[in-house]
């Protein structure tokens, strides 16, 4: 892709040298890596090509295929009831009580849907194309372009099956609109949309278990995968309340066990969200894209002190009527804010980006956020040492509306934020900081979802496909359902038509070796005897990441990070300390090999950070910057996925690009200015 | 603050267990329930004692994983759930027993975490709308009255969590019951199945050990959601509705 389709004048910015390479050193060149499964000709085409041409496998056959599905959030719950309903034989897992606690149940904003209900001018193209533009074009045409096609088939799935959508008194669904698009496209279950919609996949999923195709192994951690003769034929899963560990077989293997946020420690994932099914699979030979892509969501609940466990989302409607804002002097922080003058308060986003005030993209408002507490402006408590917190007021909007307007939209969310800070928004302006949300970055898929190991799909959160470098609100869901109910249903039969395979043997080879390396891991943390507990070295990883890979990375902050994340994994397992037994439940255990994959997970992402001297997305590069501080794209050099192959522990990672192109949209540097 | 901390220990489903007793200074009152556990096991790793075990998740009181007996009250003192619950709501010196679910049909697993695996097995009963994938009409070919979509969206706001069975005299699930029968039962979806849906879960729930419900209420009191008592009365109605029609 030739540079001049950025329309932005670069000839007053950094110079960027085309050889020059901050992580050289770091990694090694591999060949270019390309998606074969993608059709061309008429984007709208592509996708009834591709369904068309896929195999499907004999109805009569299916009863002979086995599918294992690992998570049950949106995108695993989905597609297990969807290959219950066709026949296959499957098997689920998550490492909750139930399947339908997958952290998909905490979203609470909205699904995207191209159905243009509201006549407002939305399409499938408009939907295709703002998705593009929100990843800041890192992101396929031809997958984001399905994705806005099966948005439509997703809503109508849902309330055939209960889900409870917010209607009009017409009876008709109500839409909103949300992060900053221009149409309403958005569909909700007031602040609980995750759940409703999750609710709904998992007594699919019921449906099924109780039909007899799909089997539910809840509590079942999975810690190791199965590849022979260069198919992914299964899994070892940890039983979490026996301790045992179980070897599972299928002919096709999925995964969908959501996003790796918690390598941060502090997110507003939930406690036990990880990277070790996607690692995992990852060491044997599955490339993993755009590790370094995050996304950092401005308006969270502020940390309030080291024992701090986890962060609260507060939703970002509330951007649309609170206003941002620190005190100008660093002397006022401390004061109770109401004391505050007007002409002592620095609405910043108002005055830095007039035209789109406090409803600018979510890196923005964030980087903004950490630019104000850096410079000593920040409020609330002193935790380690610096005020980390904006306020976010709704004076004047109570004033505007009246408070029961407020609290009418916005009731739930201030009661959940009173109950967590003991103080009452209505009256005292609330404290938010930004907190790590969700991550782009996944397994690399081609369109068929498929990894690069044959047989292995990753779908969800877990995969890197739809969002670019940047996703949109309310869009996650849409490409977990996506996913589970219609892509990989459509996708994974031409895989199984080529099924069933040969029955493995307990005794290969392969399989000996993986069970024999989990009980190996096992033994090891049982018998360090160290000093440290296992959420210690967590929260330490999580610091070193989010000050050197958070919202603003640079070349001597992220090989500093590298230092650090090696060190201190040296030190893990030389001095963890796990207690109690591996043949009970042992909740220190489980999290003590989450961790031991967030460690090198953690460095990976900071070697692609390096890699990338570009600001793209949810990606700033402190060195790639206009003159006003905004992000800066460089599409003739970074126009790629970047997929990353394991090579063993301290060994060199191998970089393998996916060139980006793009027939139906140009390329365009944003601005908000 | 300083608390005095009893909490029941269990080494797994099979051994008998027993409250100990813990001290622990310098709880902060931003911290929530299960964070100021967090510091506890942080303690008690550093002494070489194992760390309790307990369930919880999301801790922003919607996935339903968390769920502790706190002096007796299910999910404590507050109407919400025990990873929302902060130390604000307790004072210096104060003593709190946490002790797990207690219900025949929840087994303990170990320590405070049980096996609430009965519900799902309810819901597989027929907690669902048979529709699927792909066959599905367009989303605005039904109409629902926005106070019958209101009134199913408020019963499937039921995260699971089991509390109402816990806070129950007789370990009943029928607040969790009803929740489901009502979510499902207010839309026009839901009709087809409607009388062999309420035959079937109640079925299921009477075979799983749950108590019947004697009408006490202590379930709806100890719900975070806020379910009502009348998705009960629901429950009932649509019961008496499947038999007369002879299913
Ligand atoms: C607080 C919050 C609010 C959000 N709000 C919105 C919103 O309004 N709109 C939107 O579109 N998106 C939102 N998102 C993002 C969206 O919710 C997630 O990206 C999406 O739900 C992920 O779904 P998933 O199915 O890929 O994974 P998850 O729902 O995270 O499920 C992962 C599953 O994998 C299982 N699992 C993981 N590891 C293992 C293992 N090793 N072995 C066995 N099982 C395993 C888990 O048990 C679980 O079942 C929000 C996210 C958060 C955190
Ligand atoms: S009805 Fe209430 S208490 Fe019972 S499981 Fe549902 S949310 Fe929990
Ligand atoms: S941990 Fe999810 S509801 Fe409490």
């Amino acid at each position: 892709m030739p540079d001049t389709t950025n329309t932005f004048d670069s000839s007053h910015t950094m110079h960027v040298d085309d050889d020059y390479d901050d992580a050289a050193g770091y990694y090694v060149d591999g060949d270019p890596i390309a998606d074969t499964k993608a059709p061309q000709g008429p984007l709208e085409e592509r996708w009834d090509t591709r369904q068309f041409e896929a195999r499907i496998a004999n109805p009569a056959n299916r009863r002979r295929l086995s599918v294992i599905v690992v998570g049950t959030g949106l995108a695993g719950a989905a597609a297990a009831a969807t290959l219950g309903e066709a026949g296959y034989v499957v098997k689920s897992f998550c490492y909750q009580d139930s399947p339908r606690r997958a952290h998909s149940i905490a979203a609470q904003g909205g699904i995207n849907a191209a159905k243009n209900y509201k006549g407002d001018g939305d399409s499938v193209f408009r939907l295709f194309y703002d998705t593009i533009k929100g990843g800041d074009y890192r992101a396929r045409e031809s997958n984001v372009y399905r994705l806005a096609q099966v948005s439509r088939n997703i809503i109508d799935q849902c309330v055939a099956q209960g889900v409870p959508f917010a209607r009009e008194y017409g009876g008709l669904l109500d839409n909103r609109s949300f992060g900053g698009v221009q149409v309403s496209r958005t569909f909700y279950a007031r602040g609980q949309t995750g759940q409703q919609l999750l609710i709904g996949a998992y007594q699919a999923l019921e449906r099924q278990v109780a039909a007899g195709t799909v089997k539910c192994y809840s509590r079942h951690e999975m810690v190791e995968l199965i590849v022979v003769d260069g198919r992914a034929r299964g899994i070892i899963v940890r039983d979490l309340v026996t301790g045992e560990i179980e070897t599972y077989f299928a002919d096709v293997v999925v995964l969908a066990n959501g996003g790796y946020g918690n390598v941060f420690f502090l997110s507003t994932n939930a406690m036990g969200s990880n990277v070790t099914a996607s690692w995992r699979a990852h060491r044997k030979g599955a490339l993993m894209a755009n590790p370094c892509y995050t996304q950092i969501h401005p308006t969270c609940i502020p940390v309030s002190g080291s024992h701090q466990s986890k962060l609260t989302l507060m939703s970002e409607s509330l951007r649309n009527d609170g206003r941002i804002w620190v005190p100008k002097k660093k002397a006022d922080c401390e004061k109770n804010p109401r004391d505050i003058p007007e002409e002592d308060r620095d609405y910043y986003l108002e005055r830095i980006y007039p035209a789109f005030g406090n409803l600018v993209p979510r890196d923005i408002a964030s980087r903004q956020a950490k630019n104000m507490c850096d410079e000593g402006r920040g409020v609330g408590p002193e935790v380690d040492g610096v005020r980390r917190g904006v306020y976010l007021d709704f004076a004047d909007a109570m004033e505007r509306l009246g408070h029961d307007a407020i609290a009418e939209k916005y009731g739930n969310l201030f009661d959940m934020y009173a109950r967590i800070t003991g103080e009452d928004p209505y009256t005292t302006p609330m404290r938010i900081y930004p907190a790590v949300h969700y991550v782009m970055g996944g397994l690399w898929v081609d369109y068929d979802l498929q990894s690069t190991i044959p047989g292995l799909f990753v779908t969800g959160e877990a995969n890197f496909s739809d969002h670019g470098a940047n996703r949109l609100g309310a869009s996650a869901l849409m490409q977990g359902l996506a996913d589970g109910y219609f892509v990989l249903p459509n996708t994974i039969r031409d895989y199984l038509a080529e099924g069933p395979f040969d029955k493995v043997a307990e005794d290969d080879p392969a399989v000996v070796e993986a069970q024999q390396s989990v009980q190996a891991q096992i033994d090891k943390f049982m018998n360090t005897n160290g000093t440290r507990s296992v959420d210690s070295y967590h929260r330490e990883l999580g610091n070193i990441m989010w000050e050197y890979c958070g919202m603003e990375r640079t070349a001597d902050g992220l090989k500093k990070a590298i230092d650090l994340i090696r060190s201190l994994r040296d030190d893990f397992w030389r001095n963890v300390k796990v207690l109690g037994s591996a043949e009970t439940m042992n909740q220190s255990l489980e999290r003590a090999g989450r961790v031991a994959d967030f460690f090198e997970l953690g460095e990976l992402m900071c070697i692609d950070a390096l890699n990338r001297r570009e600001s793209c997305g949810g990606h700033f590069r402190g060195e790639s910057q206009t003159d006003e501080g905004e992000a800066l794209r460089h599409d003739g050099k970074y126009a790629y996925v970047a997929a990353w192959e394991w090579t063993g522990l301290d060994e060199k990672p191998v970089l393998h690009k996916e060139n980006l192109e793009y027939e139906f949209v140009e390329m365009k540097q944003r601005s908000y200015k | 603050m300083k608390l005095t901390l009893n909490i029941w220990r269990q080494a797994d489903s099979a051994s008998p267990g027993k409250i100990h007793n813990y001290e622990l200074d310098e709880v902060s009152e931003d911290m929530s329930f299960l964070e100021m556990l967090d510091v506890l096991n942080e303690e008690l790793n550093a002494k070489g004692e194992e760390p309790i075990a307990f369930d919880s998740d999301c801790r922003e009181g919607i996935c339903g994983m968390c769920g502790l007996m706190i002096n007796g009250e299910a999910h404590g003192p507050e109407v919400t759930t025990t990873c929302q619950l902060h130390m604000r709501s307790f004072k210096d010196g104060d003593s709190i027993t946490v002790e797990p679910w207690r219900a025949d049909a929840f087994p303990v697993v170990k320590d405070l975490v049980v096996d609430r695996g009965a519900l799902d097995r309810i819901i597989a009963q027929g907690g669902y709308i048979s529709v699927n994938t792909g066959a599905a009409p367009d989303a605005h070919a039904t109409p629902v009255p926005k106070d019958k979509a209101d009134r199913a969206f408020e019963a499937a706001a039921c995260i699971g969590c089991g509390a109402c069975v816990a806070a129950c005299p007789n370990g009943s699930a029928s607040l969790f019951l009803g929740a489901k029968i009502t979510h499902l039962g207010e839309l026009p979806q839901g009709q087809a199945e409607r009388d062999s849906r309420v035959v079937n879960m109640v079925g299921q729930h009477d075979h799983e050990g749950f108590g019947g419900c004697t009408n006490i209420g202590e379930c709806t009191a100890a719900c975070p959601k806020e379910i009502p008592l009348d998705v009960i009365s629901r429950l009932n109605w649509d019961l008496h509705a499947a038999l007369r029609h002879g299913k």
